[in-house]
Parts: C-alpha cells; sequence; structure tokens
C-alpha cells in the first residue's frame, strides 16, 4: 500500500500540487486521472521519488520515503516497477537485453537464469519471436509491453504506470490495460495509472483519484464516477460527443 | 549579473554530477562491458578520420613549409624539423582534440540528450541504478584511456603524409625531409603531447556529458546541447593546452 499526505509541489514560484493525499491499495489498479497540465504526472513523478515535493510524506507501506536516506531509495527502487509514457526502453539494448537489464544489475542471476526469467516475463506480456530486436524495430504497442516486462521482471511490490496507452490505438490499449488489470491482481502488486484515457478509467479503474488544476478534486470508483456530481470531473469525463451520448442515456435513464 | 550567475551554476551542476559519476559501480562487470562498449564507439571509430586529417595535414604543412619559408639562408632541413615540431607538439594532441570534440563530443552530448528526453535515464533512477555512474562513467574512461592511442596514430600519420609529398612530389627529397624528421629530436615531446591528451580526453568527454545530461525539452534541446558541448569543450581544450604547455615546457 502507498499513503500520499498532504503533498505540495512547485515549480520556481508556480504551485502545482496543492495538499494532495491519497491512500492507493495494494492489489487494486489505482488511476490518477485529470487534464494535461492539471499535475497528474508531477504527483505520480513525485511519489516515484524523480520530483521531491516541499512538503508531505509518502508512505511505501508505512515507510516514508521522502525521510530515506540514499543506501535506503536505492534499496526501495529495486522494489518498483515504472512503465514511461513513451517506454523508455534503453535504444542500445535488444528486447531481450532490455528485460534482462535490471535482472543483471540488481541480482547475482546467472547470465542463463537472467535470459530464462526475462523470456517468462516477455512470455506473460504475450510477446514472442522479438527478443533479437531494438526497440526501433518494434510497434508502439509492442515497446509499451516490453517496458510491462521490463517493469515486472524483478517481481515489484509497486507498479507505476505514466500514460500507458498514450499514442496507441484502441484496440491495442485495450490489450494493455487487461494486461496491466491481470499482472496487478496476479501478483497482488500496489498499481499507480496515470492516464485520461477514459475506456481505461472505467475498464479497469478499481480506485480513482481526479486531480484538477493541482487539487484533489474527487476520489472514488468506475462504478460511481459517471454519477459523482462533481461538475470538473464531468467536464472531463463527457467532453467527448460519444460520452455525451453516454450522458444523456444515464440522464434519460434517471441515474 | 547573469553572465557570472550562469557560468558559476553550471560549473557548479558539473561538479556535482562528476561527483555521482565517480563512485563505485553498482556493477563492476556491466560497467566494463559498457567501457568496451564506448572504447570501440568512441575510440575504435575515430581512427579512420584521425588518419585522413593526419595524412592530408601533414602533407599540406610539408606543402606550405617548403613554398613559404625555404630561403637560402635557412638550411635544408628545416622543413622536415618545423614539420616534425608542429605535428608532434601541438598537431596530433591540441588540433586532433579540436577535431575529437566535433566528433565525439557532440556524440556523447546527443546520446545523453536523447536518452534524457526519452526517459531512459529516468527509468534507470526508478530502478535504483546511478545513471551518471553508469552512462558517463564508461564513457570518460573510455576517451581517456584511447585518446593517446589516436594522438599517436595521428604523430605516425601526420608525418607519413609528409613522406608521401616527398615521395609523390618533387618539392623536396625524402632524405632532407627525413634528416630534417631527425634533427634535435626530443623524446620527451611525444611523452608531452601524449600527456596533455589525457586532459583533453577528459574535458571532451565529461563536458559533452554533462551538457547531454542536463537537457530539459526535446530535440531543439538536444541539439542544443550537442553544438554547447563542441564549442565548450574546444574553448577548454584550447585553455587547458595554454596552462600545461606554459606549466610543462615553460
Amino acid at each position: 500500500m502507498i499513503e500520499v499526505k498532504n503533498i505540495n509541489k512547485s515549480f520556481d514560484d508556480r504551485q502545482v500540487l496543492f495538499d494532495i493525499s491519497a491512500r492507493f491499495d495494494k492489489g487494486k489498479t489505482n488511476l490518477i486521472i485529470g487534464q494535461s497540465g492539471s499535475g497528474k504526472t508531477v504527483l505520480l513523478k513525485s511519489i516515484i521519488g524523480l520530483r521531491t515535493p516541499e512538503t508531505g510524506e509518502i508512505l511505501y507501506d508505512g515507510r516514508n520515503s521522502l525521510a530515506m536516506n540514499t543506501g535506503q531509495i536505492k534499496e526501495l527502487r529495486k522494489e518498483i516497477g515504472m512503465l514511461f509514457q513513451g517506454a523508455a526502453l534503453f535504444d542500445s539494448e535488444t528486447v531481450l537485453g532490455n528485460v534482462m537489464y535490471p535482472l543483471r544489475m540488481h541480482t547475482n542471476m546467472t547470465w542463463r537464469d537472467c535470459k530464462k526469467r526475462a523470456e517468462f516475463c516477455l512470455d506473460r506480456v504475450n510477446l514472442h519471436n522479438a527478443n533479437n530486436l531494438y526497440p526501433s524495430e518494434i510497434s508502439g504497442g509492442m515497446q509499451k509491453r516490453v517496458a510491462i516486462a521490463r517493469a515486472i521482471a524483478l517481481n515489484p511490490k509497486y507498479l507505476f504506470c505514466d500514460e500507458p496507452n498514450s499514442g496507441l490505438d484502441p484496440k491495442t490499449s485495450l490489450v494493455i490495460d487487461e494486461l496491466l488489470s491481470d499482472i496487478t491482481h496476479e501478483y497482488d502488486m500496489t498499481t499507480i495509472i496515470n492516464t485520461h484515457d477514459m475506456n481505461s478509467v472505467l475498464g479497469i479503474g478499481e480506485h480513482i483519484i481526479f486531480i484538477d488544476k493541482g487539487y484533489k478534486a474527487w476520489e472514488g470508483t468506475s462504478a460511481q464516477i459517471t454519477t459523482s456530481g462533481n461538475a470538473a470531473l464531468d467536464d472531463f469525463i463527457f467532453a467527448t460527443p460519444l460520452f455525451k451520448d453516454v450522458k444523456g442515456y444515464l440522464v434519460s435513464q434517471g441515474r | 549579473m547573469n553572465l557570472i550567475k550562469k557560468p558559476l551554476s553550471d560549473f557548479g551542476e558539473y561538479v556535482m554530477l562528476m561527483g555521482r559519476t565517480f563512485t563505485r559501480p553498482d556493477r563492476l562487470r556491466e560497467s566494463f562491458r559498457c567501457y568496451l562498449d564506448e572504447l570501440y564507439k568512441l575510440g575504435v571509430s575515430s581512427i579512420l578520420i584521425v588518419i585522413i586529417i593526419s595524412i592530408f595535414i601533414g602533407a599540406l604543412i610539408t606543402i606550405q613549409m617548403q613554398l613559404n619559408i625555404m630561403s637560402p639562408s635557412l638550411p635544408r632541413y628545416t622543413v622536415g624539423y618545423s614539420v616534425r615540431e608542429i605535428v608532434l607538439l601541438e598537431f596530433s594532441s591540441s588540433i586532433m582534440a579540436l577535431i575529437l570534440a566535433g566528433k565525439v563530443g557532440s556524440n556523447i552530448a546527443s546520446e545523453i540528450g536523447t536518452m534524457r528526453v526519452s526517459e531512459q535515464i529516468d527509468a534507470m533512477e526508478v530502478m535504483g541504478i546511478n545513471s551518471a555512474n553508469y552512462i558517463i562513467l564508461p564513457k570518460i574512461a573510455a576517451m581517456v584511456s584511447y585518446i593517446p592511442f589516436l594522438s599517436a596514430f595521428s604523430m605516425i600519420t601526420g608525418l607519413g603524409g609528409a613522406y608521401f609529398v616527398a615521395l609523390f612530389t618533387d618539392i623536396m627529397p625524402m632524405a632532407t625531409l627525413t634528416h630534417g624528421f631527425q634533427a634535435y629530436f626530443k623524446e620527451h615531446y611525444i611523452w608531452y603531447a601524449l600527456f596533455k591528451t589525457l586532459f583533453f580526453g577528459f574535458i571532451i568527454s565529461s563536458v559533452s556529458a554533462y551538457y547531454g545530461y542536463s537537457v530539459k525539452g526535446g530535440s531543439r534541446e538536444v541539439g542544443r546541447a550537442s553544438t554547447n558541448a563542441v564549442v565548450v569543450s574546444s574553448v577548454l581544450v584550447l585553455i587547458t593546452d595554454v596552462l600545461l604547455t606554459q606549466i610543462i615546457m615553460g
């Protein structure tokens, strides 16, 4: 479980996060949603430790990462898997090399065992016959799957995903969403996904936090989101014609 | 005020980055593998350009010397002597370092800058890996350990270029050129030139790595970082050259 308490973050004179507190439970797909520029990526990067908030606490199963020394942070990060928006695969490594990388760096496994584990992870994300290809030689969806395989290689307790569906077609997005949801439940991880894809929100959002202009504006589940009564959230989720129709339907049903 | 503040702030960040770079690698075997890769990428792949430039510059210096400074009042071996001194003392170390600042410096800055903007460096940090140490240290080690060999190649092929001129033109006899090459030869000039290259190698690789590592933004900033890396490392190579020359030879 990850808990954030009273997080404030500024860049120079511009404050982007205002007193954010939230709890992300283990074994659930926790979503942080909000418009572009709302501060959700800053919040995610603050939780991971790539940004340092001015105030607050970030508790990983009770351990405050903001109070840790370098060695403790290094140990904590071995428990973290991260899927970046652009996959962030290492150009110089093959698909297999990318997945083996955290194993090579953090374990004393033999090369053969690392390879075996990497192949298992690639198999888990349904990626076959791409082991020897370089990231530039595979599609965006495949890159995301390699990044997921890399993220789970060390069997992390915590999985972070920054807009996993950006740049993907709806069908591939669905595959990635299902994969993330399955992996979360299978490995009982605390997963936090940063997204503004409404299909993801409705499809896999077991616990959702809505960030608006740097404030936590709403918290709930995908079942509650369409009937939240929160004006900013309604503006966000019913922005597209399709979801406007959904809203019309819901209203006509008296919900 | 910004004219003073910016370079000082950059220098401070550079020192801090070097502090993170020069730590014990997490995995020595991985770092050694990276070092070998860099040795090939930065060093071996530069041999051809070093040889081509050195041959032509050696030949050109010989032709210009013969055409412009020779007079009856000077001994005939002056051309060979001058060519040797120029090639050994400055061209193969300092000028070659400037050429490498362009080739290798821009390569390092753009590679690391691209890793920064594509979040590969963030990915390493999230994995608990000291990205500065993992990425930059092998580059610096490779550059510093290989640049003396490139300089030595440059010395040999530069003088070889002069021989080509004597061999394929009739501007001077081969024996006279050889006599000039051997006249008043001081072996320590070679060691001095090779010693200088260690500093140049460090400057080129570390400064370029700093500019690449500190990129913020997108491809435009990567391009700018690459240019800044070449400009700043070239200027620093020249300043260091003057200082070292004064300290060692003065």
